[in-house]
């Protein structure tokens, strides 16, 4: 069992989270391109060793998460929040 | 019949006798034995009947690595199949059973299969059932689909009962710092290093005593070792099997509870799964002794050595008189001795010609030999021998057992869960366990030790490793090197008589023997993994424990390589077999999943619903009056709502507070029509797209105030909704200022629908005239109190089509707005009305729902082009029109009536042409109802092309699940009152 460290709750079994997806996308502006939106959503890299990814801490805080995680040993280098003012509140209070 | 049992031996409480029961009969027995004990005091040898060949079986072992002993436990609905008889403890009243004979295992009428051998061989079912030819084809297979059943109900194990499991399962938390595996002396050393040292300790041991393999010694008691571990805070957890690994140092652990219990207290679960969160895991597991191929080495009678040392020093039986060893290592000869001091008349055979070993004499040694065949069938009767070198008969010996010790594997199964390959070991002839940057460490002989000081150094040292990768210490430390038998151990697996054709056994539970190997290797079955599969060598429920390195012997032998060339199988969880109970513990029944009700649950039911299931969600279905059937109820209730009033409970919607100084334009991103001109006061339908441009859901918004939005969605996707919003105001759109909050579960949700709803709803609110046709106009929302000081919020919103209302209170308010509600409907012969009149009247309007809305849906699919805006971009615009999209033979949404208005049809109809009857056809039948207000069945769905297209033709509806098929006519989707004229009354 993954066991992923919420930077809200602590350490908790990965049946709390639901899986998101690639953390590393820029979506394009609503108003982009056909070709645009179709390279942020259908290419994604099949990527062995660590990735950063998202996950909804869904049967918890709800807050989303990035995750840097090994796709061959599961094990977890670093979670953050996703959203960028809250990772600095994160990190001040560390 | 005489007992095998004998004086001052064994830790058995002879005190306490206990009777049990084996195929019918009635025998005794001692607390402290296991059944497999019991029965061999009792001199029973033959305890079942070989998995294909059907021949006698006795017990092999003393534990967890049995493949004979396998018996059913238990009657009727306890009955439980293919249990050790090695490992169940013995308790008064125990029934037991012989498997996989008839009509028993001492007489079995299927034993013929023996000589048919050469029917059974590996790959026999492959062969066999996928035909052979030329009856491959047509009716010659149905011929071997005839014989199979007959075939496949010889060959198996015991039968489960069938019923449902009487027995209560629980699963179980807990967390440590460390977890050892295994009450063995290595164990139990690093349980009370890291007890010292402060950790917080589990100690797990699948017997019901701590001691491991001392368990077997005769001056071995554990009961000081309990305390000392008791006294440093150690959790102790016997009959507790570590089944699996996992990631991130999580354990599973099966906990026998009363497996070993005459008659269990009904309210303690029979076995608990455990998950164990540690920081660091010690596998202590021991190592296992394997047995020696030869001709007819599954005698009963044969057994291996380690085991019959269990047997005499731990239960007080002595296995045989006249007893033959046959070793190719020095682990057998304490056992020996203690044999003969017993009383047995011991030979020990070692296949090694060179080594010193000291004994005092009383049994005797020969040098350079080996058995290479028994005589007997349903007991052993003499023993063929022959020297080493090559395999000639130089002598027949008699005994009465065979005690075979072809060396030790290391239980390296668990740290094989983790994907940590074993390395072969050519001094120890075995696998040992590599190292892995895991927080795992092996200890003891299942790190291939094979003496006590050893066992405990490597104790101490693991723990020591634990202690340094936890970052709690940094001290040296060193194990032991593997190895510790005075004389290096000589290879032996198979002694290969070619004179022979009887059966020399690799795997005793799947029958599978050295020939089989051999066959597999012929048939270019070469790599382990096909070899498993196609022989099933290992596949049964004791997973190879005893054989697999025997096979693998064989295959590297065939292919003149050595064993780490050919490779192991890996081991996978569970180690020894977990039972489904416990895997589902207490979500069973009405606890299979969680079960959602809403606030009126209670009182939908006392005023006559039935219930159906919309995902977790219990929702009311109809409400039958008196002798009504559903169908006459539905058509009632939805005649009700178009002709008076009627009331239903819509709380399953999802509910979503949006609040926040961006919140307009951040409904204007995600619905695909404009919300930004939306007046406080105001609802709007709206319709959310995916990134890819297909529909995800659809719902209403209500304006409540300036930064403030109560939005609804389906029932069914709610959940996903929600968090797709926090995904976005999280990850995409991070400057937004915008708060969301599920408020699901908050607000309690009534429809009033219908021509007289206002005019109950007028007895219900304190002050009529907010709802009003002015003051509460089509899609107006107000904030208002029913009788009785109830805040509430309503809105002119129409499902049905007709005038109508949902109206929403604080959830423990529900109640009391039911009664108001319903005592006011009654007064102008309302009705209550459940999900199935809800759908019949959303079908004659042609409203979407989850059957439309299925994830392959775009919006001009859904006839709804109209919202999608064009003024803006929204989630999804870019993508709606893409490629595939836009093909104008896009399935539309339609409506369908039967060409013969007295006919029915049923959703998931496959709509074709009339002269193209095959394949998905031109469209599909997605909801169906009967219309009370047209007066005959009439549809929804989705056809290529659209109303346009299909207008006046008619189609065909086929149904091949339901043998049946109808005319069809495509109409407008919108049945009933197109213009919507009702609901703005
Ligand atoms: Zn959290």
């Amino acid at each position: 069992m993954i066991r992923i460290n919420c930077p809200y709750c602590g350490e908790r079994d990965h049946s709390e989270f639901s899986y998101g997806g690639d953390a590393t996308i820029n979506y394009p502006s609503l108003d982009a391109s056909e070709k645009e939106w179709t390279e942020a959503i259908f290419f994604r890299k099949n990527i062995k060793g660590f990735q950063f990814e998202t996950w909804h801490h869904s049967n918890g805080c709800r807050m989303w998460l990035v995750v840097e995680r090994s796709t061959v040993t599961h094990e977890i280098k670093s979670v953050k929040p996703c959203h960028p003012d809250l990772q600095k509140v994160v990190e001040n209070n560390k | 019949m005489k007992t095998r049992r004998i004086d001052n031996y064994g830790k058995i409480n002879r005190d306490k006798i206990l009777s049990f029961r084996w195929d019918k009969k009635n025998y005794k027995g001692f607390e402290g034995d296991t059944l497999a004990s019991a029965l061999l005091a009792n001199n029973i040898g033959i305890v079942g009947r070989s998995f294909k060949y059907h021949r006698p079986r006795g017990i092999f072992s003393s534990g967890v690595e049995e493949s004979g002993a396998l018996v059913t436990i238990g009657s009727k609905d306890r009955r439980d199949p293919n249990v050790r008889a090695t490992t169940q403890e013995l308790y008064n009243g125990l029934e037991a059973f012989g498997q996989n004979a008839f009509p028993n295992v001492n007489f079995d009428l299927a034993g013929i299969n023996n000589y048919l051998g050469r029917f059974f061989a590996a790959g026999f079912y492959y062969k066999t059932f996928m035909g052979i030819p030329p009856l491959e084809w047509g009716k010659g297979t149905a011929i071997w689909m005839f014989f199979e059943k007959f075939i496949r109900k010889a060959a198996g194990m015991g039968s489960a009962s069938g019923l449902p499991d009487p027995d209560t399962y629980e699963h179980a938390h807990d967390f440590c710092d460390l977890i050892v595996v295994g009450s063995g002396p290595a164990g139990v050393a690093a349980a009370i290093e890291a007890a010292e040292k402060k950790l917080d300790v589990i100690l797990v041991e699948q017997d019901s005593l701590i001691g491991g393999n001392q368990l077997a010694e005769n001056d071995f008691d554990n009961s000081q070792i309990k305390n000392q571990l008791e006294n440093l805070g150690i959790k102790i957890m016997t009959r507790t099997t570590a089944f699996g690994l996992y990631d991130n140092c999580v354990v599973g652990l099966l906990e026998r509870v009363t497996d070993h219990i005459s008659a269990p207290n009904v309210n303690i679960p029979r076995q608990r799964f455990w998950t164990i969160r540690a920081k660091h895991i010690i596998v202590g597991a021991g190592a296992i002794e394997r047995h020696i191929a030869f001709n007819n080495n599954d005698i009963p009678g044969v057994m291996t050595v380690n085991a019959s040392k269990h047997y005499l020093n731990r239960y007080g039986v002595l296995t045989g008189k006249r007893i033959v060893i046959a070793t190719n290592n020095d682990s057998v000869y304490e056992t020996a001795h203690q044999l003969s001091e017993a009383g047995a008349n011991v030979t020990v055979l070692d296949s090694r010609t060179n080594f010193e070993i000291e004994t005092n004499k009383s049994f005797e040694i020969r040098k350079g030999y080996v058995p290479y065949n028994i005589n007997g069938s349903k007991k052993i009767d003499s023993l063929d021998i022959s020297k080493s070198e090559t395999i000639n008969k130089s002598e027949t010996i008699n005994c009465d057992q065979v005690l075979l010790s072809g060396g030790w594997s290391p239980a390296v199964h668990l740290l094989s869960h983790r994907g940590v390959k074993p390395k072969w070991d050519y001094n120890n002839a075995c696998f040992l366990p590599s190292d892995t940057k895991e927080n795992i460490t092996m200890v003891g002989s299942s790190r291939g030790l094979w003496n006590k000081n050893d066992c405990i150094a490597s104790g101490i040292a693991g723990t020591t490793d634990a202690l340094n990768r936890l970052g709690i210490s940094k001290t040296n430390y060193f194990f032991p090197k593997p190895g510790g038998w005075k004389n290096p151990i000589q290879p032996l697996y198979e002694v290969k008589y070619k004179k022979s054709r009887s059966k020399s056994f690799v795997d005793y539970q799947h029958d599978v023997t050295t020939d089989d190997v051999r066959l597999a290797h012929r048939e270019g079955f070469i790599s382990v993994e096909h070899l498993k599969r196609y022989t099933t060598l290992g596949m049964a429920n004791d997973q190879g424990k005893m054989g697999n390195i025997i096979g693998l012997s064989l295959m590297a032998e065939l292919l003149n390589k050595e064993i780490p060339e050919v490779g192991t199988t890996v081991f996978r969880p569970p180690y020894t077999p977990v039972s489904i109970g416990a895997l589902s513990g207490r979500n069973v029944g009405k606890h299979f999943r969680p079960l959602r009700v809403t606030p009126m649950h209670q009182w939908n039911i006392d005023h006559g619903a039935k219930m159906i299931e919309v995902g977790l969600y219990q929702r009311p279905w109809y409400y039958p009056k008196e002798n009504e059937t559903l169908s006459d109820s539905y058509i009632r209730e939805a005649s009700t709502v178009r002709k008076t009033v009627g009331i239903c409970d819509v709380t399953s919607l999802g509910k979503i507070a949006i609040q926040g100084s961006d919140s307009t334009e951040f409904l204007n991103r995600i619905y695909s029509n404009g919300f930004s001109k939306l007046q406080v006061g105001k609802a709007r339908y709206g319709i959310m797209l995916r990134d890819d441009g297909i529909v995800m859901d659809d719902g209403t918004s209500w304006r409540l105030a300036e930064n403030e939005y109560f939005m609804t969605t389906s029932t069914g996707e709610a959940a996903k909704v929600m968090s797709w919003l926090e995904e976005l105001l999280q990850t995409r759109w991070t400057d937004l200022n915008v708060n969301v909050t599920s408020v699901s579960e908050q607000w309690a949700g009534v429809s009033v629908a219908g021509p007289k709803s206002r005019e109950v709803l007028n007895n219900c609110v304190d002050d009529y005239l907010v709802i009003t046709n002015n003051n509460l106009p089509f899609m107006g929302v107000t904030s208002t109190f029913l009788k009785g000081n109830i805040p509430c919020r309503i809105a002119r919103i129409s499902f049905s089509g007709e005038l109508a209302f949902e109206v929403y209170v604080k959830s423990d308010f529900a109640n009391t707005m039911m009664d108001l509600l319903w005592a006011n409907a009654k007064k102008y012969d309302g009705c209550l009305y459940g999900l199935e009149a809800l759908g019949a009247l959303r079908v004659e309007k042609g409203h979407v729902t989850a059957a439309e809305l299925d994830g392959r849906v775009t919006i001009d699919d859904a006839g709804l082009s109209k919202m999608a805006s064009t003024k803006k971009s929204y989630i999804g615009s870019a993508m709606r029109k893409r490629g595939v999209l836009k093909n104008n033979d896009r399935e539309i949404l339609v409506g369908f009536f039967p060409t013969n208005l007295k006919e029915t049809f049923n959703a998931g109809t496959i709509v074709c042409e009339k002269n193209n009857i095959k394949g998905q056809g031109i469209g599909r039948i997605t909801s169906v109802t009967y219309s009370p207000e047209l007066g005959h069945w009439i549809g929804l769905g989705f056809v290529k092309g659209g109303l346009d297209k299909w207008k006046d033709t008619n189609l065909v509806g086929a149904d091949p699940v339901r043998n049946k098929q109808m005319n069809l006519k495509v109409v407008s989707p919108h049945m009933i009152d197109p213009k919507g004229e009702r609901m703005y009354a």
